[in-house]
């Protein structure tokens, strides 16, 4: 029983809020090999089956009217177009299908996993870091693709006075080599201390004396949470444009 | 694929309880399970996107903004045939004007002369007429005077007898005229 004394004494109070990131076996108690279909294979294949609704089901009647999902589809298709062709330029275009594509499933992710008894796999440093790491090997080597050697002129500022140019230089190497990890550690992160801080909220809401207090909580960071998770997928895709960009005009 | 050693999943990042031992996210049994499936999930995603719904939705955008484009140059080409529509009927409309003006202007050109040409008919007339009646006024006038005359004198010839006198006609007429013309 939850009497007062338990509430005010610390050790009723026994807290979990990672729990909810374990990773379990969708099928029995089984070790978890690469292939086991887990809990994240469960979330990221209703993201799929979500995106493949909104963007294939909801545009099928190709309407010069739109539907409701048709305008969900259409609002996304031009707002990331423009953000791509805004920030890398025309000739950013062609990348747009790769970056819709991170934006998609990162947005739809973050949205899934606020549903209760939802699996975030978005919190997950190791999906972060693919996708991270992943975006800077593709602009990296797309940049010495299509400048060669050139590219390195992305670390040598030519406005800069002579003596402070390899200072500069040894500067925007590392911040270069840090993009990726900030990068995935941003989106991880946020995602990550959000579901915990409800859950310890949650945690709260068992005892009778704090709970409206705990439930208020709740709801307030559930709130906070909803906009972090379209913020956090629109700041990973204006970063990729931006490093693209970096990419496609190495020239400052 | 860095990490999965099949002998110790279970049991190094859940303790007997199932509850997490440190952070689920840096369990490293766990992480090539998460990559795979991220690299499953993208490549789906990637192709749904890029062979269906993208050029799908590309598709209907630009259909989209070329039949409003193409209503849009329709609605001016309207607007443009109906502005000329309205010039037509008003240049119409001056010109019936015109011409009704010109039509009124001749009839009464035309009324003029021949109201003229009565005009002066009548007034022919009318001062032959004139002329007739102040000649036959005279000729009453005149007869008139005579005829005063003549009674004048029979008048006063006829008086003087009855009074006794006795007077002959020439002195009689002479009065009688130097009276009369007073």
């Amino acid at each position: 029983m939850a009497t007062e004394t338990d509430a005010h004494s610390e050790g009723g109070l026994v807290f979990h809020p990672l729990d909810q990131f374990i990773v379990k076996p969708l099928f029995g108690d089984g070790p978890v090999s690469w292939y086991t279909p887990t809990n994240i294979t469960l979330w990221m294949g209703l993201a799929v089956l979500a995106i493949f609704l909104v963007f294939v089901v909801g545009s099928r009647g190709r309407a010069i009217i739109p539907t409701r999902m048709q305008s969900i589809g259409e609002l996304i298709y031009g707002f990331i177009y423009k953000m791509v062709e805004d920030v890398t330029g025309k000739d950013g275009v062609k990348y747009f299908p790769y970056i819709m594509t991170l934006f998609v499933f990162i947005l739809f992710a973050n949205y899934l996993a606020l549903l209760p008894m939802s699996y975030s796999a978005t919190s997950m440093i190791a999906v972060t870091a693919v996708l991270g790491f992943g975006v800077f090997i593709c602009v990296t080597i797309l940049g010495f693709v299509l400048h060669g050697t050139k590219f390195l002129g992305l670390f040598w500022m030519k406005d800069a006075p002579a003596i402070l140019r390899p200072v500069i230089a040894i500067i925007e190497v590392i911040s270069y080599f840090v993009r990726p990890v900030s990068h995935s550690i941003r989106l991880a992160g946020n995602i990550m201390a959000g579901h915990a801080v409800i859950k310890v909220f949650a945690g709260f809401a068992a005892k009778t004396l704090v709970s409206p207090v705990a439930i208020m909580g709740i709801v307030a960071i559930y709130g906070l949470e909803v906009l972090v998770a379209g913020i956090q997928a629109y700041v990973f895709t204006i970063l990729t444009c931006v490093y693209l960009k970096d990419a496609l005009h190495p020239a400052h | 694929m860095a990490t999965q050693t099949t002998e110790i999943a279970v049991g190094a990042c859940v303790d007997a309880g199932g509850s997490a031992l440190g952070m689920p996210q840096l369990c490293a049994d766990w992480m090539g399970n998460q990559v795979a499936w991220l690299v499953v999930s993208l490549i789906v995603i990637y192709l749904i996107l890029s062979r269906i719904a993208l050029p799908r939705i590309g598709a209907v955008l630009a259909e989209r903004s070329g039949t409003i484009t193409n209503d849009i140059a329709a609605a001016e080409e309207l607007k443009q045939k109906a502005v000329e529509a309205e010039a037509a009927y008003e240049q119409a409309l001056a010109d019936a004007r015109i011409q009704a003006a010109a039509i009124v202007a001749e009839a009464k050109a035309e009324i003029q002369v021949d109201l003229d040409v009565e005009l002066a008919k009548a007034d022919a007339k009318i001062s032959a007429r004139a002329a007739e009646g102040e000649k036959a006024i005279t000729a009453i006038r005149e007869g008139a005077v005579k005829s005063v005359t003549a009674v004048a004198k029979d008048t006063a010839k006829e008086l003087v007898s009855a009074l006794g006198g006795s007077a002959d006609a020439k002195t009689i007429t002479a009065a009688v005229s130097a009276r009369m013309k007073g």
